[in-house]
C-alpha cells in the first residue's frame, strides 16, 4: 500500500511504572513524506515520538517492548551504537532550547561530537545550514553570541538548523510552532515542506489547521491507542472512525 | 576514538559512584567510632548525675548537668525563635504575595544572616552582654542561640510554605476571613507537618551549636535554677572534657558525644513520625 | 423578637470588632519580625564595630591585617598569622570536598537507580544534622592520628597529626552536604530538553554531561563553592579541636594552624583581664562577618543572576 516505508513500528507498548502510555502502536511512516501525528493532549504522541529515538532510555521506569524498525532495522534490539541511531534523527522540540554556547558553537556541536574538527569545513557548513534556515543574514555578524539573546523564533531555527547539521535522514518535530508567533511558525512550516524531498519528516501536533496544511499522512492517537493512520485525504475528507470524525469537528482537544 | 570515549565514560562513571561511596562510608565512619569509643565508658550514673567532687580528674558523677541545659537552652530559644520566626514566615507568604520583590529581599538577607558563623553570633551576644552589664547566663545564651537559628527557621518554614497554591488564599479571603485568620488557620494548618519539620531542625542545630554559648551561657557543674544563672550545655561539655589529659575524663567525653548523636537521632526520627501523623490534614494537590 | 435579633447584630459586630483587632494586633507584631530581621545584619555590623573601635584608633586597619606580631600583652595585634591560616584551612577543605561533591551531584541527578538516592537521601541530611563537636571528636578519634602515624611519615615528615591537614579534611565533610545540596538542586533545574537535544545530535551521555550540563550549570557550580568556602571559613569547634592552635604562619598542610574563629573561641576567657584584648577579639569577629557578608553576597547574586537566565 505504500511505496517505501520508513520508519515501521510493531506491537510497541510502554510503560511508565505502572501506567500503561503506548498501548499495542503498529504504525507505518513512509519515506520523504510529512507524517503528521496529531490527537488530544495527554494521548502519547510526544512519548511514541520519542520512543522513535530512545529518548525513553533517559527515564528510569520506563519500559519498552515490542519492535521499531528502521530502514528494516530493529532499533530496540540492535547491537547498534544507540549514538548513531540518535544521530540519524534530528529533533525539534516544542520551545527551542539552544545549548549554553554561542550561535556558531551551537551548530558545530555536533559536528565535532562526530570528528569533524576542521575549522574551514566547520565554517562552510555553519553557513550552509544557517542560509537553509534563512537565518544567516540575521545572525553572520554576532556569530559568537550566546544563542540564548536571540529570539524564540530565530532560536527555534537555530535548532533546526543545528539538527540538520548532523546530516540526519528523518526529522522528529514536537509541536515545534507551540511557542512561536505567526511569523515564525510559517517559516519553520515552510521549511518542512521545502525539506521532505529530502528528510523523513515526522511532525506531532494539537493543531488541526497545521496537520491539514502541511501533512502527506496522518496518524490519529486517543487515549494511548492509534485509532486511525492513512494519508491525509483518506483522514481528513473521509474519515472511518467516530472519534476522528468528532475530533476533526472540534468536539474535542 | 570511540573506545577511548568509551573508556573515559567508564572511568568517570566509576569515579562518580566512588565519591558517592565514599561520602555514605565518611557518615557510617563517624558514627561508627563514636559508638565503639563511646558505648563502653557510658552507664546510668554518666546521664543520671550531675559532677561531683573531683569529676573533672576522673572520679564520680555524670553529666545530667549539661543533658539538662543543653535541653533548657534548646527549648528556650526554639520556642523564641518560633514567637518570631513563624509570623515572619507567614506573613511573607500571605500578607506580602503581591510584593515578590520585597519578599525575595528579605529571603536574600535571611540567607545572608544563615550564613554567618555562630562565632560572629557569639561574640556579637558578648558585645551586648558587656553594654548591658550581664554576666553569663542561659538567658544570654538563649538568646544569643535565637539569634543564630532565627534565620534557619523562617527559611525552612518558609520553604514549606512556598509551594501553598495562591488559589488557598484567595478562597479563605474570598470566605471573608482576615489575612492573619488566613494565616494562622489555613496556612499554618495546611503547613503544620512541613513546619514541625522546620521547627525540629532549628533545635537539632540549637542543640548541636558550640561556638555561639562559649561566650554567653558559661559553664557549671549545676542544673541551673533560673534564667539567670550559667549552663552547662553538652557540645561543651564534649569539648572541655576531650581537652583534658586524664583518659578516663577523655572516656567521658566520647560517652557525652554518643549521649549528643542519640538526642540528634531521636529529633530526626520523632519529626518523621510526627510528620507521619499530621498528614491527615493536609490537603494533597 | 426584634430584641433577639437586636442582640445577636451587637454580638455579630462585636466580634467584627475584636477580630479586625486581632488581625491588626497580628499584623503589627509580623511587621516588626520583618523590620527586625532587615536589619540585622546591621545591627550584627555596628555592634561589632563599636567593640573593635578602640583598637581602631590606636592601629590602621592595613597594620593590624598584614602585621605577624601577636602579643597581647605589649599591645601587639597583627592578624596575618590566623588570617593565613584561616586561608590555608579553607582552601585546602574546598579542594578537597569540590570535586566529590560535583562528581557525587552528577551521579546522583543523572546515573543513579531509586535505591541510591533512597539511601543517599538520608545519609546527606544526617551527615549535615551532625553538630560540629562530634565532628571534632571524630577528627581527633580518626584523622589526627592517621596524619600523624600514616599520612606524614609517609612523605617522610614527623608531625603530632594536629595540622591544617586534619582541619582542612573535617571542614570538607562538614561543608560536603551543604554544597551538595546546592548542586543537586542546580543540576535538577536544568530542563531535560536540553540534554535531549544534546542526545540527539548523535552526543553520548557522558559527552552531553561534559559537554551542555556542566557548561549550563557552570555559574551555579561556582556559586556553590563559593558559598561552601564561606561556611568553611567561620567554622569554629571542630577545625579549633583538630588544627593544633599555634600561632604562626604555616607554609604546609602537615603544620599546625590557628584560624581566626579558634582564636576568638580560645581566648575568650582571658579577653576582659589584657587590655584592648577583647576589642581585638570582637575586630577577628568583624572581619569573619564582613568576609562571609562578602562571600555569600558575591555567590548568591550569581545564583539570581543564573536563576533569572532561564
Amino acid at each position: 500500500m505504500m511505496e517505501n516505508v520508513k520508519i515501521r513500528i510493531k506491537d510497541l507498548n510502554l510503560y511508565f511504572g505502572k501506567q500503561h502510555i503506548l498501548k499495542n502502536i503498529n504504525v507505518e511512516i513512509p519515506e520523504k513524506k510529512i507524517t503528521v501525528i496529531m490527537g488530544p493532549s495527554g494521548c502519547g504522541k510526544t512519548t511514541l515520538m520519542k520512543s522513535l529515538n530512545r529518548l525513553t532510555d533517559l527515564n528510569p521506569d520506563a519500559r519498552l517492548s515490542g519492535s521499531i524498525f528502521i530502514d528494516g532495522e530493529d532499533i530496540l534490539h540492535t547491537s547498534e551504537d544507540i549514538t548513531k541511531i540518535r544521530k540519524m534523527m534530528g529533533l525539534l522540540a516544542q520551545r527551542p532550547y539552544p545549548l549554553p554556547m554561542n550561535i556558531y558553537n551551537n551548530i558545530a556541536y555536533g559536528l565535532r561530537i562526530s570528528g569533524r574538527k576542521n575549522k574551514r569545513f566547520l565554517d562552510r557548513r555553519i553557513e550552509h545550514y544557517l542560509r537553509q534556515v534563512n537565518l544567516w543574514d540575521e545572525v553572520k555578524d554576532r556569530l559568537r553570541d550566546p544563542a540564548g539573546a536571540l529570539s524564540i523564533g530565530q532560536q527555534q531555527r537555530l535548532c533546526l538548523a543545528r539538527g540538520l547539521a548532523v546530516d540526519p535522514e528523518i526529522i522528529l518535530a514536537d509541536e515545534p510552532t507551540s511557542a512561536l508567533d505567526p511569523i515564525s511558525s510559517q517559516t519553520i512550516e515552510e521549511k518542512f515542506l521545502e525539506l521532505k524531498s529530502n528528510y523523513t519528516i515526522v511532525l506531532v501536533t494539537h493543531i488541526l489547521r497545521q496537520a491539514k496544511r502541511i501533512a502527506d499522512h496522518v496518524v490519529f492517537m486517543y487515549l494511548g491507542e492509534v485509532v486511525e493512520q492513512g494519508t491525509a485525504r483518506e483522514i481528513f475528507e473521509n474519515p472511518r472512525e467516530d472519534k476522528t470524525k468528532s475530533y476533526l469537528k472540534g468536539l474535542f482537544y | 576514538m570511540d573506545r577511548l570515549k568509551k573508556i573515559e565514560e567508564g572511568f568517570f562513571r566509576v569515579l562518580m559512584f566512588c565519591s558517592t561511596v565514599l561520602i555514605a562510608i565518611t557518615l557510617f565512619l563517624i558514627i561508627f567510632s563514636i559508638l565503639y569509643k563511646g558505648l563502653p565508658s557510658i552507664s546510668w550514673e554518666m546521664i543520671s548525675q550531675v559532677p561531683k567532687g573531683g569529676f573533672y580528674f576522673g572520679k564520680e558523677g555524670g553529666i545530667l548537668n549539661a543533658i539538662v541545659g543543653s535541653l533548657y537552652l534548646s527549648f528556650g530559644s526554639t520556642f523564641l525563635a518560633a514567637i518570631f520566626g513563624l509570623p515572619l514566615a507567614l506573613f511573607m507568604n500571605v500578607h506580602l504575595i503581591r510584593h515578590k520583590k520585597l519578599v525575595n529581599g528579605i529571603r536574600y538577607v535571611l540567607d545572608l544572616l544563615w550564613g554567618v558563623p555562630s562565632i560572629v553570633y557569639g561574640a556579637f551576644g558578648f558585645a551586648i552582654m558587656v553594654y548591658l552589664g550581664i554576666r553569663a547566663s542561659l538567658l544570654a545564651g538563649i538568646i544569643t542561640v535565637t539569634l543564630f537559628i532565627i534565620p534557619i527557621m523562617v527559611r525552612s518554614i518558609d520553604e514549606v510554605l512556598k509551594p501553598v497554591p495562591r488559589g488557598l488564599l484567595e478562597a479563605s479571603l474570598s470566605l471573608g476571613s482576615t489575612r492573619s485568620e488566613t494565616s494562622y488557620r489555613v496556612f499554618f494548618k495546611q503547613t503544620l507537618p512541613g513546619i514541625i519539620t522546620a521547627v525540629m531542625l532549628s533545635f537539632g542545630r540549637a542543640i548541636g551549636d558550640a561556638a555561639s554559648i562559649l561566650f554567653t551561657a558559661g559553664y557549671t557543674d549545676y542544673i541551673p535554677t533560673s534564667l539567670h544563672q550559667q549552663t552547662a550545655t553538652l557540645p561543651l561539655s564534649i569539648f572541655f572534657q576531650l581537652s583534658s589529659p586524664i583518659p578516663e575524663v577523655q572516656q567521658r567525653a566520647y560517652a557525652s558525644a554518643l549521649v549528643l548523636i542519640f538526642i540528634i537521632l531521636v529529633i530526626s526520627i520523632l519529626s518523621r513520625l510526627l510528620t507521619r501523623k499530621y498528614q491527615r490534614n493536609q490537603i494533597n494537590f | 423578637m426584634s430584641k433577639v435579633s437586636l442582640t445577636r447584630a451587637v454580638r455579630f459586630k462585636r466580634i467584627q470588632v475584636s477580630r479586625h483587632l486581632r488581625d491588626k494586633m497580628n499584623s503589627a507584631w509580623m511587621l516588626f519580625t520583618m523590620v527586625i530581621v532587615v536589619v540585622m545584619p546591621l545591627i550584627l555590623l555596628i555592634g561589632l564595630y563599636l567593640k573593635s573601635a578602640m583598637l581602631l584608633n590606636q592601629h590602621s586597619i592595613f597594620h593590624l591585617l598584614f602585621s605577624k606580631e601577636w602579643k597581647p600583652l605589649s599591645g601587639e595585634f597583627g592578624f596575618f598569622p590566623f588570617i593565613v591560616s584561616s586561608v590555608w584551612v579553607t582552601v585546602v577543605a574546598l579542594l578537597i570536598s569540590a570535586p566529590v561533591c560535583l562528581l557525587t551531584s552528577i551521579h546522583l541527578t543523572q546515573y543513579a537507580k531509586k535505591w541510591v538516592l533512597s539511601i543517599m537521601h538520608p545519609v546527606i541530611d544526617m551527615l549535615a544534622g551532625i553538630p560540629s563537636v562530634i565532628f571534632g571528636v571524630w577528627g581527633i578519634l580518626v584523622i589526627v592520628p592517621a596524619i600523624g602515624n600514616y599520612v606524614a611519615p609517609f612523605f617522610g615528615k614527623t608531625v603530632s597529626g594536629y595540622s591544617i591537614l586534619a582541619g582542612a579534611i573535617v571542614l570538607s565533610i562538614m561543608i560536603i552536604p551543604f554544597i551538595l545540596n546546592i548542586l543537586i538542586e542546580i543540576f535538577k533545574t536544568i530542563p531535560v530538553e536540553l540534554s535531549e537535544a544534546s542526545l540527539s545530535l548523535g552526543a553520548s551521555k557522558w559527552q552531553t554531561i561534559k559537554f551542555v550540563l556542566v557548561k549550563k550549570a557552570f555559574p551555579g557550580i561556582v556559586s556553590a563553592f563559593g558559598l561552601g568556602m564561606s561556611r568553611a571559613f567561620g567554622e569554629t569547634i571542630a577545625v579549633l579541636m583538630v588544627v593544633g592552635n599555634v600561632t604562626q604562619i604555616p607554609t604546609g598542610v602537615f603544620q599546625p594552624g590557628y584560624p581566626l574563629p579558634a582564636l576568638i573561641a580560645n581566648n575568650y576567657g582571658e579577653m576582659l583581664s589584657v587590655p584592648l584584648y577583647d576589642s581585638a577579639l570582637m575586630l577577628a569577629a568583624l572581619i569573619l562577618f564582613v568576609v562571609v557578608l562578602v562571600f555569600n553576597f558575591a555567590s548568591r547574586l550569581l545564583i539570581v543572576r543564573y536563576e533569572r537566565h532561564f
